[in-house]
């Protein structure tokens, strides 16, 4: 009984598409957040100029990394979900 | 810190507390299967379990501990809230679903889903079991903190009983209850760090932050005679001695019987004496708090602004503020951080927290803590980017995170509960920034421990939210260690006890060796938090997180992307990601400083592993499941024939 899934899922023949899609989306983040390390270790400088509304570049970039995130797992849930249902049978789906 | 105890806040911490452990009772009638147990039978709503990852999530160290990082190294504590969301991208993007698909109950069930090698069950239950301890420290430490102010009881004591409750919960009802209290705890913090943010916006800036019931300390500033770089007089004070360390020269003074010490300036050749915050031990053990017993209470909550500029002038204090309002008028002015220094004078072990004027610029900057900018040294920026690749590494690798994606029933639900995770802790790390430098101007901060930065700050608005605060802070931490001490119970009794040494043993026995696990782990986390007392919470989470992104992740990131990867890779690979992280930490400067040594003589300057570790481990399994592709080759033909 331990070697079986707490809850059995179907087959999900969107599995691989989604899995692209997320490895897509992985490196779109990184590339941002690893910007935002690159500058605070090569042009610290940078991080202190001011921005908007009397903020500077960290404290922007840093809101800015948080709400990014957000919006790209909203993105991702919107296309996984119309991959699962172009890709599968409505049962599939609810398993 | 010298606390009373907070009737009102005793009355709410022992409510909410009863109410834990009445839903904990609750929930054991319902608890029959191991699959119950460990994984709350796959049947938790999504909405929940985001709410719940989100409360199993927000831990001490979190709601503790970067606010407190904050308050007193301004932005490099608002790394730790960029890193910590940053993590959850991994977890979604790459792990989330995967492992859903491969899911049992562990980390280890997951990983050895492919291989059922008993070399990888018992590593991964090996690395589970000190990734969690290393979580579970943050946390007791994190417990003891919080139960000082809120019931004036040692610290050891809050330790002991956060411990015991845990225990008890974790004991009776597993992977249910614990969903249940992190689901009410996880949306309680939001709401009430909200509230929290809305006071510090409408109470604005004050260069004297007083309180209602105590005004704020108003420090003395001398004008001392020196010659050759010692004091000779300073007004009415009579002086006693003089102290040069790394730099800073400190005054002890006497006045009316009472000694005081005080920081010497020099600044444009005139010299001033600024007084500090003081604990000085005697031979006996006993400790003198600014020169007086503890019951006189002398010892004051700090955290200022000595200049606050508001539209270009310079005001004494501010209206009500807008959220960019406030954070652009602190990147303007002046904040007073205190700094530690710690010295021997007559033989009395001395600890002085100085005043250290901080332009806004700076503090709104990183830098104070991690050295970036201008002169910082190559092991300074290292450790920096060590940091970050942690916090971002280390999220989706964390085993008690990682069980709960086997609590919800499919893989769309799964990704669900993420999202909505992310969205949830989003917003609060977002409200830390807020809260942690509204602790900074309020003075509410405690100089000998960061992490009660938030519940003081909350103190200083009223005893009711401090009570509220405090009691949902505690079952903060009684959520974490909980699901802490579930991963480390099924690491044991699952991983280790049933799949590795083969013990056979029926459903009703596996969940009470699970039972029995919790208690063992639970007392060991006990003593561990005891130990680690006075340490910033994030920073000792960071650690986990290094050693999680180590262990776990190549392994993980290995088996559902390489098609190629082998079990003496994994295995392998979860050695040296544990070695070489624990190595590093170790033989960190802050763990020299926990050795009683000199930091300076430290082998090296690294306190984050994984710029090391996680390439390493990466290497390791990439090499080894090369290496063992004719062994993988044979037992796949085997299987087939």
């Amino acid at each position: 009984m331990l070697h079986k899934p707490a809850a059995e899922t179907g087959i999900d023949n969107a599995a691989k598409k989604k899995a692209r899609l997320g490895v897509w989306f992985f490196f779109l983040y990184l590339f941002f957040y690893a910007g935002f390390v690159a500058i605070g270790v090569l042009n610290y400088e940078l991080l202190g100029q001011e921005v908007m509304m009397g903020l500077n570049l960290a404290i922007i970039y840093g809101f800015g990394l948080i709400l990014f995130a957000v919006l790209l797992g909203i993105l991702y849930n919107y296309l996984c979900s119309r991959y699962e249902d172009d890709m599968n049978d409505k049962e599939e789906i609810q398993s | 810190m010298i606390y009373g105890v907070s009737y009102i806040a005793l009355l709410f911490f022992i409510v909410f507390v009863s109410f834990v452990l009445w839903l904990s009772f609750y929930f054991a009638r319902k608890t029959k299967s191991a699959a119950s147990y460990y994984a709350a039978g796959g049947q938790i709503h999504w909405a929940v379990n985001g709410i719940a990852f989100a409360g199993d999530y927000l831990s001490a160290a979190s709601f503790l501990g970067i606010c407190g990082m904050i308050a007193s190294v301004g932005f490099d504590g608002f790394l730790y809230s960029i890193g910590f969301l940053a993590g959850w991208v991994v977890a979604l993007f790459l792990i989330a679903e995967p492992l859903k698909r491969l899911g049992k109950y562990t980390f280890t069930d997951a990983l050895n889903s492919t291989f059922k090698s008993r070399a990888v069950t018992l590593t991964a239950a090996i690395s589970t079991l000190i990734v969690s301890i290393f979580y579970l420290i943050p946390q007791m430490v994190g417990a003891g903190d919080l139960v000082t102010p809120l019931l004036g009881l040692p610290h050891w004591v809050g330790v002991v009983l956060v411990g015991m409750v845990v225990i008890i919960i974790v004991a009776s009802a597993g992977m249910t209850s614990t969903t249940y209290v992190q689901f009410i705890k996880g949306g309680l913090l939001i709401v009430l760090s909200t509230i929290l943010t809305i006071y510090i916006l409408k109470n604005g800036f004050t260069l004297k932050p007083d309180h209602k019931d105590q005004p704020y300390h108003e420090f003395a500033i001398l004008s001392p005679e020196v010659a050759n770089g010692k004091v000779v007089r300073a007004e009415d004070w009579k002086v006693v001695s003089q102290n040069e360390v790394k730099g800073k020269n400190f005054v002890k003074l006497e006045k009316g019987g009472v000694e005081r010490w005080f920081d010497l300036v020099k600044k444009e050749e005139k010299y001033t004496l600024t007084e500090a915050l003081s604990i000085s031990e005697g031979d006996n053990g006993s400790k003198l708090y600014n020169g007086e017993p503890k019951s006189k209470a002398k010892f004051y909550q700090v955290g200022h602004m000595s200049k606050i500029i508001v539209d270009g002038k310079e005001v004494n204090r501010s209206g009500p503020v807008g959220p960019f309002e406030f954070l652009s008028t602190i990147e303007k002015s002046e904040i007073v951080r205190f700094s530690e220094t710690k010295f021997t004078d007559n033989g009395k072990k001395v600890t002085v927290y100085s005043q250290n004027i901080t332009s806004g610029k700076d503090f709104m900057l990183p830098g104070l803590k991690y050295k970036i900018g201008k002169g910082a040294s190559v092991w300074s920026r290292l450790d920096f980017i060590s940091l970050m690749l942690a916090l971002f590494l280390g999220t989706a690798a964390l085993p008690h995170i990682l069980i709960r994606y086997y609590t919800v029933k499919s893989q769309r639900d799964a990704r669900k509960s993420t999202i909505l995770a992310i969205a949830a802790i989003g917003a609060f790390y977002v409200l830390t920034l807020f809260l942690g430098l509204g602790a900074a101007v309020n003075g509410v901060l405690d100089v000998e421990s960061s992490n009660m930065a938030a519940p003081l700050l909350a103190r200083a608005f009223g005893v009711v939210l401090f009570s509220v605060i405090s009691a949902v802070a505690f079952a903060t931490i009684l959520g974490t260690v909980a699901g802490l001490i579930i991963a480390s119970s099924g690491a044991i009794a699952h991983d280790l006890m049933d799949s590795y040494m083969k013990l056979d043993l029926s459903d009703e026995k596996k969940v009470r060796a699970g039972k029995i696990s919790a208690f063992a782990v639970g007392v060991f986390a006990i003593a561990l938090g005891i130990l680690f007392k006075g340490m910033n919470v994030s920073f000792l989470v960071g650690w986990a997180f290094s050693i999680a992104a180590s262990a776990n992740l190549p392994a993980i990131l290995f088996l559902l992307f390489w098609k190629k990867t082998t079990a003496k890779g994994i295995a392998w690979s979860i050695i040296v990601g544990i070695v070489s992280s624990l190595g590093i930490i170790l033989t960190s400067p802050t763990m020299w400083d926990r050795y009683g040594l000199d930091t300076a003589n430290a082998i090296h300057k690294l306190d984050n592993p994984a710029i090391i570790s996680f390439p390493l481990a990466v290497i390791t399994v990439f090499l080894v499941s090369l290496m063992s592709q004719q062994i993988r080759n044979n037992n796949t033909e085997q299987f087939k024939a």
